[in-house]
């Protein structure tokens, strides 16, 4: 059953990402153009978000397991620390230079174009570099 | 500043799905979605593949995007994307989403990071 949610939820996220445009790079960049010619939609998309989900959140934070799972998995990390910091700087970075972030980029394979694939292979490199450097980030 | 492609209503729509797909995530698998984590996750990638797909076959509607053809920035822009996004431990979802979501200070630190960087990218960049 899980697997079916995983599913069913990917492609939920898959369409959600379309209806939104947020699957287009250059609404995105019109987004973070706020300087010149600005597109505010995006902020509607996080807000839509975070209006369905919070609730829940809240609502379901004290029961003790989920309905197809034995227990809650999540991180509950609240670090604030470097590696937050300039991780979060470095996707900046290249999210402001191709438009693109991890859910936008997988759905635009569907697509079939090969730019948005050119990002996706070397977004993958990226996680595996960062996997690699794990142990010395982790020493410090 | 001037105001361009406002678009907020399927901008709201479509975000209302993003996070009806987090809430059933969460509430069924217990697990929060943040995309540069889930990656691994086979059958969560395949329906983000296939929700497009399915839109465009039951609205009859093309998606046009417009994307860099510059493959060397496609390139750097993805490592900096893979890697940002692991060692901050979440992206625009896993952070914006589902960290904001739970009022972790955390994930709203980090959100508020990538959006200046990003904006002052798009900034240094035109």
């Amino acid at each position: 059953m899980s697997k079916i949610i995983s599913l069913v939820c990917g492609i939920i996220f898959g369409i959600g990402l379309t209806v939104s445009e947020m699957i287009d790079p250059a609404k995105v960049l019109g987004f973070l153009n706020i300087f010149s010619d600005w597109d505010p939609s995006l902020a509607f998309v996080m807000i839509g978000a975070l209006i369905i989900s919070s609730p829940f959140f809240h609502l379901f934070k004290n029961n003790k397991k989920p309905i197809f799972a034995k227990s809650f998995n999540y991180t509950t990390n609240k670090e604030i620390n470097k590696k937050l910091i300039i991780g979060s700087s470095l996707f900046g970075a290249g999210w402001g230079l191709a438009g693109l972030c991890p859910g936008p980029a997988i759905a635009s394979l569907a697509l079939l174009n090969i730019n948005s694939a050119a990002f996706v292979v070397a977004m993958f490199v990226g996680f595996y570099l960062a996997k690699l450097s794990e142990p010395t980030t982790h020493a410090r | 500043m001037n105001i361009v492609n406002f678009t907020p209503i399927s901008a709201f729509l479509g975000g209302s799905l993003i996070g009806l797909a987090v809430v059933i995530f969460f509430v069924f698998n217990g697990r929060l979605i943040g995309i540069s984590g889930i990656a691994s996750n086979f059958l969560f990638i395949a329906g983000l593949i296939i929700g497009p797909i399915l839109y465009k076959f039951f609205t009859s509607q093309e998606i046009n995007i417009s994307i860099s053809n510059s493959f060397y920035l496609l390139a750097v822009a993805g490592l900096l994307v893979g890697v940002g996004t692991r060692i901050g431990g979440g992206c625009t979802s896993g952070h914006g989403i589902s960290g904001m979501g739970r009022f972790s200070l955390r994930s709203i630190i980090a959100t508020i990071t990538f959006m200046i960087v990003g904006i002052l990218t798009v900034l240094v960049k035109t």
